[in-house]
This record gives structure tokens, C-alpha cells and sequence, in this order.
């Protein structure tokens, strides 16, 4: 009882502080923010005081012991539908704003304007879709490869919640221009705290875990999880200091300015790629990619060298997105060179990937989730060699600043984060609901075709486009002036903006099918549908032939 | 044992067995590249040229440098000028480091989906950009850019500008304490084409004091959008002899 109240008293105490923030508030957005959080803190109350046995609690008895020999999976089935629900939020966002590059009249003003939308769509996909696979798979592959039950469930629940929490305070921010203005770390300075304390608690569960397991080894999955959960929280540290203008106010203004601003969001943002992208999902790669092909993972050397050395070479490499600027030469050079050397422990991961189904290659054509892992796994490998290229100052003086840059991150984000995530959901889906399988797995297969054509069309268009542009700025005529205006340009490429706003409806529509999927299954359908594949077995003519004997 | 330990690789059975150590490696691995690259930018003397006019943001241009982050206008338009003949040709002089030392965060962008704003400071005038602004389509037909006609109807709440002001000077902007202290009638004065500019003018040497916007009752987003815009890249006089001089000398960077 005494438990109960003071969580009680804790989240009253909360939501009087959230209430007297928001009327103190010194602009109206941090008042919105604030009325936000105390909605959250209602919540929080609610639950603490009816969840609660209170029959139990009045016998005296304590509160049931979790059984140590059951997997804990509640998070994870949440973390499952969530990331359904930001991906198809993060995907319409972003068939919106490519719809605005096309067609401008689909801009809002203010609130929906391309500016205050990007924001939405980077930040839906990366941190809400990308961040809720990444936290419900890891809890998931950190149960099954220590044998252990999740360390403290009850802060991986807080975990969850506040991490949806931040997705929302930063959704909402963004459409009422509360920014700091850098990208993929646009929440403003009280988001980041929250962030950081949602972190904390994030690794404390995950390295909880590992030490409670029954394995003597760590599995290789875990090592990516793990240098990913270390090096965000060290990133999202120090390129979030700032310096709020008033303490009940949303605004603040950066630590760093200028130059070396530059090089600290880079840093920031080419390992937000380096680790939330790459390490965190080839944890994920690690363990789906040889449970779906029921092999073991190719080669366990490679996977420690070309751990080592990405981890290492990854921090090195984000100056190429500042190439020829105000950045000092040096900075830029090495970022050139660790960029380049950087392709070896890309293809390392993808090479170990994909070898893991030595043996088990056939099944590619009867599972369509094996074939979606396959084709994340060539997408990583066709990016990482992309990276590199462009990170080639000779390359990137053409395609910096146009949508060739666009199209690369796409190409990694929807090929490589998008089909992978997909593949863990099709696996986790009938094994965390006890379903024989997923409710259609013809559908699985559409929703790869769909994806993959949509791929296609997004990176082509967006390297015409990028060619284009890039080629156009820097034409000169026979008389020697610039040949084209910077508006010639912007009119060359619409139809390749058109272009990938209809291979965006594409990787939508895979998307929609897949959440209808999902939804079937969990609600405990089996479509009746023709299997993928029937063996080549005809009985009747499976026999001596002892009649041609006779004769 | 000893047939695991004669193994390339057998070390690392020590890593995989501890996961403090594993992490503790982790970091220590990623935390070199930052060290060796960002590090030496805080000290290295000639990471940012030393060109004469470069100063603070006046508090107008300052609240209308928010506003522009606010719109998330970095994310189409570059402030960053690479030294190439033709983005020299078609936008100005190559961008020197000091000339976005002021900004918090940098405005230097990532993508061109409209023009480099680097020297946009005088290009047009102040009618051109309330129109543009607000209907862009209305003065380049081909443009993609989204209406921003709010801008010109919005009061200006810039909030404190005396408190904007000492964050920035406590992340290093050298704003004087007369300049802190009068900042929120420096944000009015720069927009009232009545008031007493040459105590604003003293404080921010050749700022720029006018009605921006076309409506002088009224002091509106858009007067500090455009102040902000008519001041980019006009600070230092590059082209001038003592800063080519000085461009001439740079060596290492």
C-alpha cells in the first residue's frame, strides 16, 4: 500500500509541476508542451491507482514474483505495434512533403509547410519507426540470446512509455516551429534531458540483462546493440548542449556556433546514420537474418573485425558532409579517407550477412521474410558503397547539395532500415501472439515487390535529379557565363520529383499491407490462401514402372 | 583450453565474457575520432579567419535568425558559398569560416532545394522579399518554396531579447553589457523609422535601421525576417585589399 501511494504521490507532485509550468510559460508552445506532459502524468496517475490488486494488498499479501523461466514480453509486443504505427505516420509524412516539393500547393501555412514538416518525417522514421525496432527487437534478441529474463521490467515499461513520450513532444514541436535547428537533433534542450533520462534507463535494462544471462558468451548481436546504446547517448550529449533563454521558455540557443557547430552536428549526424541506422540494425541483422534462414551466421571473425573496425572508422567519416566549406582542409581530408576505408567494414557485415545463407540459398524462393532480409541486406551494401563514393571530394563537389544526396540516404533508409525491420516484424509477429504463422504470407511477398519497385523509383529519380542538378549549376556556355538560372534547375527536376512521390505511394502501399497483415494476425486470422510453394511430388507417378517389365 | 587459446582470435573470448569491458572498449573506440577531429577546432588559431566587420546579430536580426531556424529554412536553402567558379559567380565570394562564427547553431545547410542565401544581404530590396515571401510564385514561377504570408499578419514576439541575448554571450557571441541591457528597445528602434538609430549604430556598427516590411505601425515577423536577410554576407567586405591580403597569407587550413 505504502508502495501505491507514494507512486501516486509521485505522479500528483509530477503533473502540479507540468500544470505550474505550463502557466508560467513564457511562449505559448512551451505551454502546449508542458499542458502535454501533464496529460502524460494524468495517465500515469490513473494507472498507478487502478492497476493495483487491492484485495491482495488489503490480505496483506505481497505482490505475485515474476516467473524468472518466461521470456518478458509485453514491451515487446508494444514496441511491435508501435513501430507499425510510426511507420505508417513517418511514410505518409513523407509522401506529403515529396508531394509538396512537387506540387507546392500542398504546403499549409504555417503549420504544415515543408520546413516544420521535414523535421516530422525524419524524425518519425528515424527516431519513432527505427527507435521502436530498435528497443523492442533488442529487448527481444537480448532475452533469447542470454537466456535470461529481461532485467527490471517495470523500468523497461518506463522505458517504452517515455520514449513515446519524446516522439510526441518532438512530433508536436515541430509543427508549432519549436526547433533547435539541427538536423536529426531538432527537439529543443527539455526533450533532450528527457531523452537522456529515457536512454539511462534504456541501458541500464539492456546491460541488466546481459549480466543476469545463463551463456558464458555475449552474442555478436549484442555488441552492436550495445556500442549503439553507448555512442547515441554520447553523440546526443554533446551536440544537444545548449543554453536555454529562460527555464520555462522552449527556446535555447546552441553551445556551439559557426565552424565548429558544423563539424559537431556532423559528427553528430553522420553517426546518428553510423550508429542508430547501421550498428543498432545489424544487431538486428545478426539475429533475424540466421534464425529465418535457420543457419548459422557465416564467419564469427569477420564479424569481430569489421565490429571493431566500423565502430572505430564510423566516428571518423563526419566531415565529407561539410566538403569544401569554411571547414578547415584537414578536417575534410580525413573525413575523405575514413569515408573511403569505411566501405571494407560496411561490406564486412553485409558479406557475413548474406553468406549466412550458404546452404540455405533455395529458400529464397519459398520465403518471401528471408528475401526481404536478403534485399535489406544488398541495399546496405549497394548505400555503404555509395557512402564512400560520394564521400570522395572530386564526387561530392557535384552531388553535395543536391538530391543525389536525397536519393543515397533513401536508398539506405527504405532498402536497407525499412526492409529489415519489416522481415523482424513478419518473424516476431506469430511468435510473441502464438500464432501458427502470419495471417498471409502471399501478402508478405506483395508488400516486398511493392517495397523493392518502390525503391527503385525513389533512388533513380533522385540521382537523375541529382545529376541534373549538379551538372546545370556548374554549365557554362561558349561566351562563358552560367548557362542556367538556379530556377531552371528547380523547374528541370520536377518531373523526377514526381517520380518519387509515386515510388513513395509504392513503399506506402507495401507498408499499408503489411499493417493489415499484422492486424489479422494478431487478431488471430489465417488467411485460407494457396501455400508459397508445393514440392514437385506427383504420387501417382511415383513407382516402378512394372508393367513395361511384363510386355 | 588450450586448443581455444591458440586460436587468432581466442583473445576476445575475454570481451565477450564481460560486458563492462566490452563496453568500456566500445567507447574508448568511438571516442577517439571526435577527440582527434573536433577537438583542435576550439584551439587551432587559424580555424577562423581574423577579417575585419564581423559582430553580433542585432537584436531584430537575431529574432529574425530564430525565425528563419524556426521555419526550418536551413533545410533548402544553403548558407555556405564553396569556392568554385561558378557558385563564386552565381552567389559571391566564397564563405569564410568567420562569417558564421556568431551563429548558434550554423546555418550552413545540406541541400540545395532553393538558391545559397550566404550573400543574399542586398540583392534585392526589401518590397522584393515581402513579396516573395509571402507569394513566391508571384515573383519566380518556377519556385517550389511554400507561402510564408503569416509572416507579414504576426506581431513580433521575440520574447526577452536581453535573455536571448546572455545565452548567446555565455556560448561566446561578444554582445556588450550596454548591448544586453538595451536590447528589447534596440529591436523596436531598428524597425521604427522615427526612433534614434545612432545609439542601435554605435552598438552594431552599419546596422541597418528602416521599416522592413512595408508597414511601419506595425512591427511584424516579417520586418525581422528581412532585416536578418538584408545583413547575410555584407558584414566583412571580402573583395576589400585587406581581406584578400589576409585570404592570401592563410596557410593549413
Amino acid at each position: 500500500m505504502v508502495t501505491v501511494l507514494s507512486r501516486a504521490g509521485i505522479w500528483l507532485a509530477l503533473l502540479l509541476a507540468s500544470i505550474l509550468a505550463m502557466v508560467g510559460a513564457k511562449d505559448t508552445g512551451f505551454a502546449i508542451q508542458m499542458g502535454i506532459v501533464a496529460l502524460a502524468t494524468v495517465i500515469g496517475l490513473w494507472v498507478s491507482i487502478s492497476k493495483p490488486d487491492y484485495s491482495r494488498l488489503a490480505n496483506g499479501l505481497a505482490p505475485p514474483v515474476a516467473d524468472q523461466s518466461k521470456y518478458y514480453d509485453d514491451v515487446i509486443r508494444w514496441g511491435v505495434i508501435a513501430t507499425v504505427f510510426w511507420g505508417m505516420a513517418g511514410f505518409i509524412g513523407g509522401l506529403l512533403i515529396a508531394t509538396q516539393l512537387s506540387f507546392p500547393v500542398f504546403n499549409f501555412e504555417p503549420y504544415l509547410n515543408f520546413g516544420r514538416l521535414r523535421p516530422l518525417h525524419t524524425s518519425a522514421v528515424i527516431f519513432a519507426f527505427g527507435g521502436n525496432a530498435l528497443i523492442a527487437t533488442s529487448f527481444y534478441v537480448v532475452q533469447r540470446t542470454c537466456r535470461a529474463r529481461l532485467a527490471f521490467p517495470g523500468l523497461a515499461r518506463f522505458v517504452f512509455w517515455g520514449y513515446q513520450l519524446f516522439i510526441v513532444l518532438a512530433a508536436t514541436g515541430y509543427l508549432l516551429g519549436i526547433t533547435q535547428g539541427k538536423e536529426y537533433a531538432e527537439p529543443e534542450w527539455y526533450v533532450d534531458i528527457w531523452l537522456t533520462v529515457v536512454w539511462v534507463a534504456y541501458l541500464i535494462v539492456f546491460g541488466g540483462t546481459i549480466l543476469k544471462r545463463s551463456e558464458p558468451h555475449i552474442y555478436v548481436a549484442n555488441w552492436f546493440y550495445l556500442s549503439f546504446i553507448i555512442t547515441v547517448a554520447m553523440l546526443h550529449l554533446v551536440n544537444n548542449l545548449a543554453i536555454p533563454v529562460s527555464f520555462l521558455g522552449s527556446h535555447s540557443v546552441s553551445y556551439f556556433g559557426g565552424v565548429q557547430g558544423a563539424l559537431v552536428q556532423w559528427w553528430y549526424g553522420h553517426n546518428a546514420v553510423g550508429f542508430f541506422l547501421t550498428a543498432g540494425f545489424l544487431g538486428m541483422m545478426y539475429y533475424f537474418v540466421p534464425k529465418q534462414a535457420q543457419r548459422p551466421v557465416y564467419s564469427y571473425r569477420l564479424s569481430i573485425i569489421h565490429f571493431w573496425a566500423l565502430i572505430f572508422l564510423y566516428i571518423w567519416a563526419g566531415p565529407h558532409h561539410l566538403h569544401y566549406t569554411a571547414l578547415p582542409d584537414w578536417a575534410q581530408t580525413l573525413g575523405m579517407v575514413f569515408s573511403v576505408m569505411l566501405w571494407m567494414p560496411s561490406w564486412g557485415g553485409m558479406i557475413n550477412g548474406l553468406m549466412t545463407l550458404n546452404g540455405a540459398w533455395d529458400k529464397l524462393r519459398t520465403d518471401p521474410i528471408l528475401r526481404m532480409f536478403v534485399m535489406s541486406l544488398a541495399f546496405y551494401g549497394m548505400s555503404t558503397f555509395e557512402g564512400p563514393m560520394m564521400a570522395i571530394k572530386s564526387v561530392n563537389s557535384l552531388s553535395h547539395y543536391t538530391n543525389w544526396t536525397i536519393g543515397h540516404v533513401h536508398s539506405g533508409a527504405l532498402g536497407w532500415n525499412g526492409m529489415v525491420t519489416f522481415g523482424a516484424i513478419y518473424y516476431l509477429v506469430p511468435r510473441l501472439w502464438g500464432r501458427e504463422r502470419m495471417y498471409s504470407l502471399r501478402m508478405v511477398n506483395w508488400h516486398f515487390w511493392t517495397a523493392t519497385i518502390g525503391i527503385v523509383f525513389y533512388a533513380s529519380s533522385m540521382w537523375v535529379a541529382g545529376i541534373t542538378q549538379g551538372l546545370m549549376w556548374r554549365e557554362y556556355g561558349a561566351d562563358g557565363y552560367l548557362v542556367n538560372s538556379f530556377a531552371d534547375a528547380v523547374a528541370a527536376i520536377h518531373p523526377m520529383y514526381v517520380l518519387r512521390a509515386l515510388g513513395g505511394v509504392l513503399y506506402l502501399s507495401g507498408a499499408c499491407i503489411m499493417t493489415f497483415n499484422v492486424w489479422k494476425t494478431i487478431a488471430g486470422s489465417l488467411r485460407d490462401e494457396a501455400p508459397m510453394y508445393n514440392i514437385d511430388h506427383h504420387a501417382a507417378a511415383d513407382h516402378p514402372l512394372v508393367a513395361a517389365q511384363a510386355a | 583450453m588450450t586448443a581455444e587459446s591458440k586460436q587468432p582470435f581466442a583473445w576476445h573470448g575475454k570481451l565477450e565474457r564481460n560486458i563492462t569491458l566490452l563496453g568500456v572498449c566500445a567507447l574508448v573506440a568511438v571516442l577517439i575520432g571526435g577527440i582527434v577531429e573536433i577537438a583542435p577546432l576550439f584551439w587551432i588559431d587559424n580555424t577562423i579567419e581574423k577579417v575585419k566587420g564581423m559582430r553580433p546579430y542585432t537584436p531584430l536580426e537575431q529574432a529574425g535568425f530564430d525565425i528563419y531556424v524556426r521555419e526550418g529554412c536551413y533545410l533548402c536553402h544553403s548558407q555556405m558559398i564553396r569556392p568554385f567558379r561558378d557558385e563564386v559567380e552565381r552567389y559571391g565570394h566564397y564563405s569564410l569560416a568567420a562569417e558564421s562564427m556568431y551563429d548558434h547553431p550554423f546555418q550552413w545547410g545540406s541541400e540545395r532545394t532553393g538558391p545559397d542565401l550566404a550573400r543574399v544581404g542586398g540583392k534585392y530590396s526589401d518590397a522584393w522579399h515581402v513579396q516573395h515571401l509571402s507569394a513566391p510564385r508571384s515573383v519566380v514561377p518556377e519556385s517550389i518554396m511554400p507561402n510564408y504570408s503569416f509572416l507579414a499578419k504576426n506581431d513580433l514576439k521575440a520574447g526577452d531579447m536581453s535573455a536571448e541575448l546572455t545565452a548567446l554571450y555565455h556560448a561566446g557571441v561578444p554582445y556588450s553589457k550596454d548591448a544586453i541591457a538595451k536590447a528589447n528597445d534596440d529591436l523596436k528602434t531598428q524597425a521604427d523609422p522615427n526612433a534614434d538609430a545612432t545609439g542601435l549604430q554605435a552598438r552594431y556598427p552599419k546596422a541597418q535601421a528602416r521599416d522592413f516590411d512595408g508597414n511601419p505601425k506595425r512591427l511584424t515577423e516579417m520586418d525581422a525576417v528581412i532585416a536578418y536577410l538584408q545583413v547575410l554576407g555584407t558584414m566583412v567586405d571580402v573583395d576589400a585589399a585587406a581581406a584578400q591580403e589576409q585570404l592570401a597569407k592563410e596557410k593549413g587550413r
